[in-house]
């Protein structure tokens, strides 16, 4: 089986994250790495690779050169090979473009299974699954905190705030899974060592037969008019508990709130 | 004045208060149009709801030949009226399925799509803006759709219902559902369990746990019952087992943005910090006096939640009465 996993590079949420002037993301002022949720789904495809002979795993992303770090990291891991989708003109897409830059690059690769985290976690939408299996025509199970195959039928328990759902489909299709589907490995020293070796191919735009005007700031859907920092919390009273003194210094408190 | 659609959410016809959220946005962009998903016998339930919140119209459409299969259909169905209506906006509740469904109505009807917003006002020309809080609720951002149909998945608690008398008039709609959208099959459904405590999302109070719980949410959960409180978890908490994941806040569980969040047993991880940063009155209790969380609280307690809840507990019961 062939698998395609999407990863994002993304700026360290425990950064100093930010915005440029013309209110994209600064993804080059901070330092990035592989989203913490893309790492589940590398981690996905690893488990049906290790269980399905002949199993070939491509991590596939879309942004600025350094983007191929995270690459870089899912081949650590253990997938086979990389594409990494760059052209200056794609930087401040949204999600429609973005979604269709990376549509265009799947559909040039061979794939029976398309796996991608439940979001990202600068943006956090969580809606490019739903718009490549849109995209791509196919079926999508998402949110998957389990995953079972059978055949060709990928089988999922999928979590939802009213119930718990079991959802199936027919490969070919697009699996997303969340951060409950299994902690995802370390890059092991052999696997570090192996990944320097493992092919990387760099596509632009034209490669995929898009043009600038397709992508990008100026041509996205939508639009962020301002961005302003929230000013940051400042700390109010910290009590010690002594003998019961916490619990009514906080009984106190939550009384002069009119929280009691 | 246009219309605009707003998803309506419903458990067996009996319609989500986020919904009725959204119908309160929806008329200060325009004219609200609720389009109703389920079983005929359920929209008649729903409609009386939907009117008190200002419905002017009411498309019905019955999901008896696609109800069990995931998202797809109902995007189908919206990208069908988006077409008939030519609404200036769609309106979903935010949530797996929610943004599910608007990300692939966004590629339908070639829309610009914005999700998670925290409010929704009229701009300058009266095309809506929303508000969002991201990086963790270290920024607010402001943006507009400028291709399209505006769609945009709105968090609970955005805005506060207003009850308004709308004509709601009931509109049954064919729609043709296409064969591949229905390819993801919804083979067995497990309803959750109801805590009896408000919705998470929705609660005024939050009360959550965290590893420093032990395991042991007993006190939590009384100090939660004691304030009328909603319970939360940590996701060290949900990673050990010992709270159920539907409870989780933070980056990959809820946000919430109460008036008042009580974590107790919480160290305050940024992945913490992204699911509660935005609430009103924060408290922690914690044995670490070093507990990042403590940073950004209102009140604090460095002490054992075992000792201090239950006290605390007591002492809020005693002054109720």
């Amino acid at each position: 089986m062939n698998i395609v996993v999407c990863v994002k590079y993304v700026p360290d949420a425990t950064a100093d994250r930010h915005f440029e002037s013309d209110h994209t993301v600064d993804r080059v002022g901070v330092d990035g790495l592989l989203s913490e949720l893309d790492e589940y789904a590398v981690e996905q495809a690893l488990q049906i690779k290790e269980s399905a002979e002949d199993t070939e795993i491509t991590v596939v992303t879309v942004g600025p050169d350094d983007a191929t770090n995270a690459i870089r990291k899912a081949l650590q891991m253990g997938a086979d090979k990389g594409v990494h989708v760059v052209d200056d003109s794609i930087a401040g897409s949204d999600s429609v473009a973005t979604s269709l830059v990376l549509a265009e690059a799947i559909k040039k690769l061979e794939f029976q299974l398309v796996v991608c985290g439940m979001a990202s976690t600068d943006a956090a939408m969580g809606v490019i699954p739903a718009m490549l299996a849109e995209r791509l025509e196919l079926p999508a199970v998402t949110l998957g905190s389990e995953v079972e195959f059978e055949g060709d039928t990928v089988r999922i328990r999928r979590d939802g705030d009213t119930a718990t759902d079991t959802v199936e489909g027919t490969l070919p299709l697009v699996l997303s899974v969340t951060d409950q589907s299994g902690e995802a490995r370390y890059p092991s020293f052999k696997g570090i060592m192996a990944a320097k070796k493992k092919p990387l191919e760099t596509w632009s735009l034209s490669d995929l037969g898009l043009s600038a005007d397709q992508v990008g700031l100026s041509t996205a859907w939508s639009r962020v008019e301002s961005t302003e920092a929230r000013p940051p919390r400042t700390q109010g009273e910290i009590v010690t508990d002594e003998e019961g003194s916490g619990a009514a210094k906080l009984t106190e408190f939550l009384a002069s709130k009119k929280f009691i | 004045m246009s219309e605009i659609l707003v998803l309506v959410d419903h458990v067996d016809g009996a319609v989500t208060k986020p919904t009725t959220e959204l119908l309160t946005i929806a008329r200060r962009l325009g004219e609200p149009s609720a389009v109703f998903i389920g079983a005929a016998g359920g929209a008649d339930t729903a409609a009386g709801q939907l009117r008190k919140y200002g419905a002017e119209k009411i498309y019905v459409v019955e999901d008896t030949d696609f109800k069990d299969y995931l998202v797809a259909p109902k995007a189908e169905v919206l990208a069908q009226l988006v077409e008939k209506a030519a609404p200036a906006a769609v309106l979903i509740s935010s949530g797996g399925e929610g943004k599910e469904i608007a990300g692939r109505l966004a590629i339908k009807t070639n829309s610009g799509l914005i999700t998670d917003a925290s409010d929704v006002q009229p701009g300058g020309d009266g095309s809506p803006v929303t508000t969002q809080s991201v990086f963790a609720g270290n920024y607010t951002v402001q943006a507009t759709v400028t291709k399209g149909t505006a769609i945009i998945t709105v968090k609970p608690n955005a805005a506060t219902p207003e009850q308004v008398d709308g004509a709601g008039a009931q509109e049954q709609v064919e729609v043709t559902i296409s064969a591949g959208a229905k390819t993801a099959k919804i083979t067995a459904s497990e309803p959750r369990k109801s805590s009896g405590r408000p919705d998470l999302t929705e609660a005024a109070i939050v009360v959550s746990g965290g590893r420093g719980t032990g395991g042991n949410f007993e006190p939590v959960e009384h100090f939660a019952d004691a304030l009328g409180a909603a319970v939360g978890a940590s996701r060290a908490a949900v990673d050990s087992g010992w709270y159920p994941h539907s409870f989780q806040i933070g980056q990959t569980g809820k946000t919430v943005s109460p008036q008042l969040y009580v974590a107790a047993g919480i160290s305050g991880a940024i992945q913490h910090r992204a699911g509660m940063q935005t609430s009103k009155t924060i408290i922690a209790i914690n044995k670490d006096e070093e507990a990042p969380l403590f940073e950004l609280v209102d009140f604090g307690v460095v002490g054992d939640l075992h000792s201090v809840l239950p006290a605390a507990t007591e002492e809020v019961n005693k002054r109720k009465g």
